[in-house]
């Protein structure tokens, strides 16, 4: 990462750097603002994505597998199923890991519990995405 | 580098006790229900991808008192989750910080919450 330019004169200080890139990168994660920002992002797109997944979870109570697997089958609600897993894993994932940072305090424990919640969410995403797709091509 | 003696945060026990801190605790708690219940989701839509009788055996649990007495659970965790975030959101736009609106915004999470829990499993029972 290049330094930040800044030039002091007196007590004034200069930079060309946005407020928002100066604080870019900082904090003990070296990441910034990007946690914040990514949980406010999945956040968003999961207000939209989890309302149509109940609606359409109540729609098919009880649904046997091929109306159930007709139904995934469809392009509109493979993508949102898709999108579905894939905002909701992140956004665990992310909410997870602040959980963890609070309350586990020994260094070896925290980083086991951490890569746990990381590789889990990843394998479960992957798992169900596969799930979405094979049903989509072959239903 | 010392850190002895930095200021601790006080423990649960010293706060006293506020609606909207509990709103918060409430909130993590659904997060971490939720995170849970991924593992339901995946499940069923793994035996979706398997076949008829792995999804079967699959509703079968699900539909069986307990799988909806969790359904039921997540239901609710997911509303007020979902509700709680809206209201985080706002949040961040500034707004709604003065301790008499936090307070209200967080009594009408939990009220919501309920009441689109029983509209959702009315409707359910309907489909059916």
């Amino acid at each position: 990462m290049t330094p930040v330019a800044c030039k002091t004169t007196g007590d004034k200080q200069m930079s060309l750097k946005t407020p928002l890139g100066q604080v870019r990168g900082l904090g003990s994660a070296r990441s910034g603002t990007h946690h914040w920002w990514m949980q406010r992002v999945t956040a968003v797109a999961l207000v939209p994505l989890t309302l149509w997944f109940i609606y359409s979870m109540v729609g098919h109570a009880g649904a046997g597998h091929g109306e159930m697997a007709r139904w995934l089958a469809s392009p509109f609600n493979a993508i949102m199923m898709v999108l579905l897993i894939g905002a909701t894993f992140h956004h665990l994932q992310l909410g997870l890991q602040v959980v963890v940072e609070d309350y586990i305090h020994s260094e070896a424990a925290k980083v086991a519990v951490m890569l746990v919640v990381k590789l889990a969410s990843v394998a479960l995403a992957v798992a169900a995405v596969f799930a979405v797709l094979k049903v989509a091509f072959t239903a | 580098m010392t850190t002895e003696n930095r200021p601790l945060s006080p423990h649960l026990q010293i706060y006293r006790w506020q609606w909207t801190m509990a709103y918060s605790i409430l909130h993590r708690a659904t997060g971490i229900a939720l995170g849970v219940g991924t593992l339901l989701l995946v499940w069923w839509l793994v035996a979706l991808a398997t076949g008829p009788a792995a999804f079967e055996s699959a509703q079968a649990v699900i539909g069986s008192f307990l799988g909806r007495l969790f359904l039921f659970g997540w239901t609710f965790a997911l509303f007020y989750h979902l509700a709680n975030g809206i209201r985080h959101l706002v949040w961040d736009t500034g707004h709604g910080f003065d301790l008499d609106v936090a307070q209200k915004t967080g009594h009408a999470v939990p009220i919501a919450a309920g009441a689109l829990t029983l509209l959702t499993w009315i409707l359910g029972y309907f489909a059916i």
